[in-house]
């Protein structure tokens, strides 16, 4: 049969990658080690671009938000001319944290230990009485708020990356910026983040997470409640289209790590693909939405936008699921047992207030801590930390599914296996 | 005259005592911690609403337009309801232990719909040799239904500052 992924049979410390016998093995140290986490934060997060939020947070000129991006305290903030930018939230002096608020608008910060103060483009504003410090002492730069290395964004969304060589965002994006496309394309106003954020932590190694969320093999065991609803919403198991997420359904390795799954599941859309329960005004906004898309992006486009569920993965930390909704998750560890996850709802701007609700209703339904269905993830990926107690006689998690197949289908575990190969040409430092 | 009595002037729900409402809401968290979902779903009206916003939504919030935990309806309160009885749910399979507190319960006013009720509460979960402790204060709306205390809201405004390390709400609070 022919081999129809990368070329090759890689066997790391952590990954067996057999392209001959269609096996593909991680070590399950590799959840559980101290020192794996250690050089992921060396090889993996400082060298990555970290997804920072998203534009419309920050709507008007000196707007900031606080936020926890790659294992750092940071400001993302707009300078008085509009500008995005992101600082470490630490102040030069001696290291307390500048801002304290999660949210707000100022034309300056000022640390509250010591009262050294910066305008909003970071620059060293204290007053000082004459004699203080010496005339040149803000003159170098070496008592601004420090600027992380990188900010770049890609149709509104954001990025960092604490490597100041690391190559251009959207070359880093590869396949994964046309997915970001297809989210920014929803609608011909742009895409906001919806108020209100879900921020939980996960009893778990993060990678977990990265592996459950564009594993369309698991949905039917782990979600069978969710799924259960949705056919008595739907009016019954004869009401609910399976054939279409069993034709519909692949996988593809999108570069750099990055992979999304592909599918038509049987849940309702908010962009144009409403449910017969949603009533009469959701069908006519549905029939006007497609015919918005179809002019502006053309009818393929319009057809992958209002109705294919995506799931994307972009390496590392980021989650990008547009499915019953749109989610924008990312998660970073604390331990190699234990990571913090936060998650938003992106909606198109402008949204009319009643398609507003079901899409918001529509995310409830699955999504999130009180979700249908992602409150069994977290119990699924604590019980596989759980069972990796067992590393020393049972090493080895299995992803071999579909390996074989071309093309591999969403519910195979190509997606995962393009996430491990990055992830192993990192830590083994080829 | 406040704000208060011109509501209570308003054909509002006349106020039973505090201790009624206590009753009820111990009643409530029993049957609760006794996983009788469906007795707990009885005490419910058909308009009524189950609604956990995301920290710093408050009272303000509205799930129609900010992202919320949990914004169920009456009806999807039911499957709410549904889901956690069967073995599938797997968050809660096998059931966690928990025991629903309440306390500092106050009357803040009535109107048409009902009498306002506001308490405190600490509700601790316990599975897989961890405990998880919930905090925060629960704003009900209260009615009268056939000489009956009826929930026709019950809006929970969690007191923590994210679900750290609790990681879901996959039980009722």
């Amino acid at each position: 049969m022919a081999t129809v992924e990368m070329p090759g049979s890689k066997v790391g410390q952590w990954v067996r990658d057999d392209q001959q016998a269609g096996t593909f093995k991680v070590n399950r140290e590799a959840f559980t080690s101290p020192e794996v986490l250690a050089l992921e934060k060396e090889r993996i997060f400082d060298r990555s671009w970290l997804y920072l939020g998203h534009g419309s947070e920050l709507k008007n000129p000196n707007d900031f938000l606080t936020r926890y991006v790659g294992g750092r305290e940071l400001i993302f903030n707009r300078s008085r001319k509009g500008e995005y930018q992101a600082f470490l939230n630490v102040c030069p002096h001696r290291g307390a944290q500048v801002v304290r608020e999660p949210t707000g608008n100022a034309i300056s910060f000022k640390c509250f230990y010591h009262g050294w103060a910066f305008n909003n483009n970071g620059k060293f504003a204290t007053k000082s009485r004459p004699g203080t410090y010496p005339d040149d002492f803000d003159c170098n730069g070496a008592v601004d708020l420090a600027r992380v290395p990188r900010l770049e964004s890609y149709r509104d969304f954001f990025f960092i990356s604490y490597d100041a060589d690391i190559g251009p965002l959207a070359e880093y994006l590869a396949g994964a910026a046309e997915i970001l496309d297809l989210v920014a394309d929803h609608s011909p106003n742009g895409m906001e983040i919806v108020g209100g954020t879900q921020e939980y932590s996960i009893k778990a190694n993060w990678k977990l997470l990265v592996e459950n969320s564009n594993d369309g093999f698991h949905a039917s065991e782990t979600h069978e409640t969710y799924f259960g609803y949705l056919m008595d919403e739907l009016g019954g198991p004869d009401a609910v289209d399976l054939k279409s997420l069993d034709q519909i359904n692949r996988a593809r390795d999108l570069g750099n790590g990055h992979a999304v799954v592909e599918t038509k599941a049987p849940w309702g859309r908010p962009i144009a693909r409403p449910l017969q329960t949603w009533g009469e005004q959701a069908k006519t906004d549905a029939e006007s939405m497609i015919a918005e898309l179809n002019e502006r992006v053309g009818p393929e486009r319009a057809l992958l936008i209002s109705d294919r569920d995506r799931n994307m993965g972009v390496f590392p930390n980021l989650v990008m699921n547009d499915i019953m909704a749109i989610t924008v998750r990312t998660f970073y560890p604390d331990a190699p047992d234990r990571m913090t996850v936060r998650s938003w709802a992106l909606a198109p701007v402008g949204e009319e207030p009643e398609a507003r609700h079901r899409r918001l209703n529509n995310f409830l339904e699955f999504l999130g801590p009180g979700g249908f269905a992602t409150p069994d993830d977290v119990e699924a990926l604590e019980s596989a930390q759980r069972g990796y107690g067992a590393v020393k006689f049972a090493p080895w998690n299995d992803i071999s599914r579909g390996m074989h197949r071309d093309p591999p289908r969403g519910d195979d575990e190509a997606q995962m296996r393009a996430f491990w190969r990055e992830w192993n040409r990192r830590m083994e430092a080829e | 005259m406040t704000a208060q009595d011109l509501t209570l002037a308003r054909s509002a729900v006349q106020p039973r005592s505090r201790a009624d409402y206590e009753d009820f809401l111990y009643r409530e968290a029993a049957l609760l911690d006794q996983w009788r979902l469906d007795e707990w779903y009885e005490l419910f009206t058909p308009d009524s609403v189950y609604e956990i916003p995301t920290v710093g939504g408050g009272l303000e919030a509205q799930p129609n337009n900010s992202l919320f935990y949990i914004a169920d309806d009456y009806r999807r309160l039911h499957h709410r309801v549904t889901r956690l009885k069967k073995p599938t749910a797997h968050a809660e399979f096998p059931h966690s232990t928990t025991v629903h507190n309440v306390n500092n319960v106050r009357i803040e006013g009535a109107d048409e719909d009902g009498v306002r009720v506001v308490c405190c509460f600490t509700t601790y979960r316990s599975k897989h040799h961890n405990t998880d402790t919930y905090i925060g204060h629960i704003y009900y709306t209260l009615a009268e239904v056939d000489g009956e205390i009826r929930i026709r809201s019950k809006r929970i405004v969690l007191g923590m500052n994210s679900l750290q390390p609790h990681g879901k709400i996959s039980i009722i609070l």
